[in-house]
């Protein structure tokens, strides 16, 4: 007895989900007789074949979609629909809502569908919803994403607006290839590979025509090309991020040129390239990070413009308040001031100077700012005293406030940029 | 389709100011891209003829009505009737003589109708003029208007009306609403037929009431009396592929026998005929109905196991040569005996036998014989044959298990999953939705309407070719061909591999067998023995799946089956084995 005991709790625990146990006081289980419970639950009548079937049905269609045979699930549905005449009626209260759920998943797919069929489906379900006076939840297609329901549910009724239309596919289409291809999972690796690339053929065709439309598409626009370049398709990559950075229907949208960007860079692309391509990013956002990336590479250049314009960059990104503390630029600034000076283009110097001495000094060379930055971070309050000696002299007070600062470390350093200032400043105290 | 009807209301709607409206159920307008429904209603334009408002008013109620009860009036037996003479006729297509729709099942119709005091008898339950030509005024039943020749064939003591049951007329004198008009004025329960309603509750002690799988037990019953090359499983087979009309049977009712209501839970049917229930109604119907001996089933009959196991072995591609060892084991535990095979109701326990299932549990029994089904020796001879096979490639090739496990399991697998795709596929619903009331007869035309407008959207995007294939009957579900270039037919296979001489006969190889059930069980469950898969062996597994998805049965019913035969062959260990402890057995030839 002890045995079979035993073997019964080993028993419980793997099949927990699927059957109960009816258990007496000696520990003898009696699968039977759940069984019979679960008849006098209905009435003391077996399933009728009915329920059987149409319950096969639904597994099928769910396999079908899992395989993504489309044509498949499109055949059981068909025979499935029939359930919305179910005699039960719990099962048919419930049906709408499965037949919205998969159906839809088989109209988005299917490559006969299009958007009329998706429009009169939405409306049927609509009207059942209405004729059974039930709220018909309009879930989401493909199941799984909560935000943008409400979205969704509004871009639903939007039938008529080709363009609500097609944001709403394309929202509900791809972001299921976005969950695909950004999550960690090995999901992207471990589905058959053939249908992967079958379907994101039919994906690229399909967003091929749609990211024509004028819009912001980032997400996708990032996870395509991400799958383009996958697939070893670079070219189709260059040519949806050029399109996406510089066609004028688009809304001016920087991402697209940082995307463009990295793409250039990946396929290391001529410094002419990146160059010109940074340079619309620097019109549209001066305070890019990227532009110190930007920077480096207008320094490296031979035209002079470009280097004048790496001087205009630096400048145009310590404009902005949140770099004042990067110290990667200010340490480039100084360095290149220096270089600058040494090139004898003094005038690069002054021109950019002139529209910011006025404000600069109390921006970012205050006494406070000076007591400030030697507290948080020395280093960056050296390069800061370079810079703000060359610029303003020696006499001003950020600089002066530094030099008299005596720090091990950074005692050299000082020094150093006490020769620095004394040999490069602007500011000649003889003028 | 409401559209048409609403083009006259031109306002514009108060949520979303469009022009579009259709109309509910109600008949209120709605406004078909937001939904607002409106208080407005469409007003009856046609007031027809009829001045008066108030007449008006109850003519369109009694309008409406009539509508849906114009045509004959009618009663349920007359509805199983058309259905059993629909499934008739289909017998008739697959083969069976006319004298089964004509004469056998005709007669026992009339007996049914007889014995449930419906008609033939002296005072019938529906009285005021429907007498017996309850069955011949209908003009389709042509066939069925021969003179009540009552049993004339039969050579038992015919019973004539005025015999017993006359004087059981009290029980017919119930009250029934016999009146047209006021039932058909009740709309709350209703039916097509005129007795639907009563029918439905009557639950009469002694009488068998007619039900839709009786009709099939009817069948079943004039086949066997006819002893036709059908068998139960075969027939119950034929309803599910569709060659016999049972599920939707109401649906070639003549145009004017309108069913609905109660209607619906009587002739509309939501399963399958299950093999043991058909098989218990059988019986029943013919104690109710007192029917004599049926006529002897001999060995030259196609229901005798002889004959049946023959057939088997050649559907599962089994070699000819095991028909030697069916033939003994049928007689030696004498179930080819005519007082076996033969019905006889009337004896005091009725003992009927499943032809079909005993003859597969025999070729269980031989296969058991021949190969142990242990899990192992069946695959140790098998290594023999193939290396036999090998090296003789001219002679006859010894079979071999394993081969012909492969070839069967794969067939089988195949069909399988086309039988359960087939299956979840299938259309219950009948062409005209039911109803039970003219109340909810709007809402279920709509459903339909509904349903079917999905259905076509997703049928668009099937291949247009038609995946409705539907079979030709067959007696057979596979069909193996000698000469096969694969192959993969073992007819002609010998069974040289495992049997031996031993003096003038042939016996087997392997001298042990196991027996499928130790002990019966004796108390008033319905079964003698259970099936508890894991207890046995995969060979015998394979096996009794194999042959039950073949007669579409439970695996159960079969092992049951081979545990009766096996009981009858090794009468003297049953005996035995009251006091002896769980091991194998060990039985020689």
């Amino acid at each position: 007895m002890s045995d079979f005991s035993e073997e019964l709790i080993e028993s419980k625990t793997e099949d927990d989900q699927e059957e109960s146990y009816v258990f007496s006081g000696t520990g003898m289980s009696f699968p039977w007789l759940q069984n019979h419970i679960g008849t006098i639950a209905t009435g003391g009548k077996k399933e009728k074949d009915f329920a059987q079937t149409t319950s096969a049905c639904l597994s099928f269609i769910q396999e079908a979609l899992l395989k993504h045979q489309w044509q498949q699930a499109a055949e059981y549905m068909h025979s499935y629909l029939q359930i919305l005449e179910d005699s039960d009626s719990h099962k048919r209260q419930a049906a709408p809502e499965i037949i919205w759920k998969l159906g839809s998943e088989i109209l988005f797919y299917h490559p006969k569908s299009n958007m009329e069929t998706f429009n009169t489906f939405a409306d049927r379900m609509k009207n059942i919803g209405v004729m059974n006076y039930l709220k018909v939840r309009l879930g989401e297609p493909g199941g799984g994403f909560r935000e943008g329901t409400d979205c969704m549910e509004h871009w639903l009724w939007c039938k008529n607006n080709e363009y609500c239309y097609r944001k709403y596919l394309l929202f509900v289409y791809l972001w299921g290839i976005c969950c695909l291809w950004t999550d960690e999972d090995d999901y992207a690796y471990n589905a058959a590979s053939q249908s992967m690339l079958n379907h994101s053929c039919k994906t690229s065709v399909n967003l091929g025509a749609l990211i024509q439309t004028p819009g912001v598409w980032d997400p996708f626009v990032k996870s395509y090309v991400e799958m383009l370049e996958f697939y070893g398709d670079r070219d189709g990559a260059r040519e949806v991020l050029t399109n996406y950075a510089y066609d004028e229907k688009f809304p001016s949208n920087p991402n697209a040129h940082v995307y463009l960007y990295n793409f250039l860079k990946r396929e290391k692309a001529p410094r002419e390239k990146l160059i010109s391509v940074l340079k619309i990013l620097y019109q549209i956002v001066p305070s890019h990070k990227l532009m110190l990336e930007f920077h480096s590479l207008l320094r490296k250049s031979e035209k002079e413009d470009h280097r004048k314009l790496g001087l205009e960059v630096l400048f145009g990104v310590l404009d902005f308040a949140g770099c004042t503390k990067n110290i990667t630029a200010w340490k480039y600034l100084a360095k290149y001031l220096r270089q600058i000076l040494m090139g004898n283009h003094l005038a690069w110097v002054q021109e950019e100077w002139n529209s910011r001495k006025n404000w600069w000094p109390d921006f970012h060379f205050s006494s406070f700012w000076a007591k400030n930055d030697w507290k948080e971070d020395k280093t960056l309050a050296c390069e800061k005293a370079l810079v703000a000696g060359i610029l303003l002299g020696k006499g001003c007070r950020y600089f002066r406030f530094i030099s008299k600062q005596d720090d091990e470390v950074l005692r050299k350093k000082i020094k150093r940029i006490k020769k620095s200032v004394e040999n490069h400043s602007i500011v000649n105290p003889g003028l | 389709m409401d559209l048409e009807e609403a083009k006259e209301f031109k306002e514009r709607c108060t949520q979303c100011a469009a022009v579009s409206w259709g109309l509910t159920d109600e008949g209120k307008y709605y406004c078909t891209s937001c939904h607002n429904v409106t208080e407005r209603s469409k007003e009856v334009i046609n007031t027809g003829a009829i001045p008066n408002t108030k007449i008006q008013a109850i003519n369109r109620g009694l309008k409406r009505k009539r509508k849906l009860e114009k045509g004959w009036d009618w009663y349920v037996c007359e509805g199983f009737q058309q259905i059993l003479y629909q499934q008739a006729e289909a017998l008739k297509t697959l083969g069976v003589g006319p004298e089964l729709k004509d004469e056998v099942l005709h007669n026992f119709w009339k007996r049914y109708l007889q014995k449930s005091k419906q008609a033939y008898c002296k005072n019938p339950v529906y009285t005021r003029g429907r007498k017996a030509t309850v069955l011949e005024d209908n003009p389709s039943h042509s066939d069925w208007d021969s003179e009540p020749d009552l049993l004339s064939d039969f050579s038992c003591p015919s019973f004539v009306e005025s015999g017993p049951d006359s004087q059981l007329d009290s029980r017919t004198q119930k009250p029934f609403p016999i009146s047209k008009a006021s039932q058909s004025e009740t709309a709350s329960i209703c039916s097509g037929s005129l007795d639907g309603v009563k029918y439905s509750q009557q639950k009469e002690k002694g009488i068998v009431k007619m039900t839709v799988p009786r009709t099939l037990a009817f069948c079943y019953l004039s086949l066997l009396w006819q002893r036709e090359t059908i068998t139960l499983s075969d027939l119950l087979r034929f309803v599910e592929e569709g060659h016999i009309p049972y599920i939707n049977a109401f649906q070639h009712f003549p145009e004017e026998m309108k069913l609905y209501g109660r209607d619906k839970g009587i002739f509309a049917i939501e399963s399958w005929p299950a093999y043991e229930d058909i098989y218990k109604k059988m019986i029943e119907i013919a104690k109710f109905l007192d029917l004599p001996r049926f006529p002897d089933i001999t060995e030259d009959c196609y229901l005798h196991p002889d004959i049946l196991c023959m057939k088997y072995l050649m559907e599962v591609n089994l070699p000819d040569e095991m028909n030697d060892l069916t033939y003994q084991v049928v007689k030696m535990t004498g179930i080819g005996e005519v007082d076996f095979l033969t019905f006889d109701p009337i004896a005091k326990m009725a003992k009927t036998v499943k032809y079909d299932i005993q003859a597969v549990a025999v070729i269980v029994i031989v296969l058991k014989l021949l190969f142990l089904l242990d899990d192992n020796l069946e695959w140790t001879l098998s290594n023999i044959a193939e290396k036999y096979n090998e090296k003789n490639k001219e002679d006859k090739p010894w079979f071999d298990f394993r081969k012909w496990y492969q070839v069967m399991k794969k067939s089988v697998d195949e069909k399988k999953q086309k039988w359960e795709e087939a299956r979840a596929k299938y259309v219950w619903k009948s062409e005209k939705p039911l109803y039970h009331s003219s109340i909810d007869r709007a809402v279920v035309y709509k459903r339909r309407e509904m349903v079917v407008s999905l259905q076509k959207q997703f049928s668009a995007l099937t291949d247009s070719a038609p995946t409705v294939e539907k079979k030709s009957p067959s007696s057979f579900q596979f069909n193996w061909t000698e000469g096969d270039s694969a192959g993969t037919c073992f007819h002609g296979h010998s069974l040289q591999g495992i049997l031996k001489k031993k003096g003038q006969s042939l016996t087997t190889k392997n001298s042990l067998y196991w027996l499928s059930t130790q002990k019966f069980c004796r108390s008033y469950c319905k079964h003698v023995t259970t099936y508890e898969e894991s207890n046995f062996s995969l060979s015998y597994q394979f096996i009794i799946n194999l042959f039950s998805f073949l007669l579409r049965i439970k695996a159960s019913s079969l092992h049951e089956e081979v545990s009766l035969i096996e009981k009858r062959l090794f009468k003297r260990k049953y005996s035995k084995t009251q006091k002896k402890s769980r091991s194998r057995k060990r039985r020689k030839y």
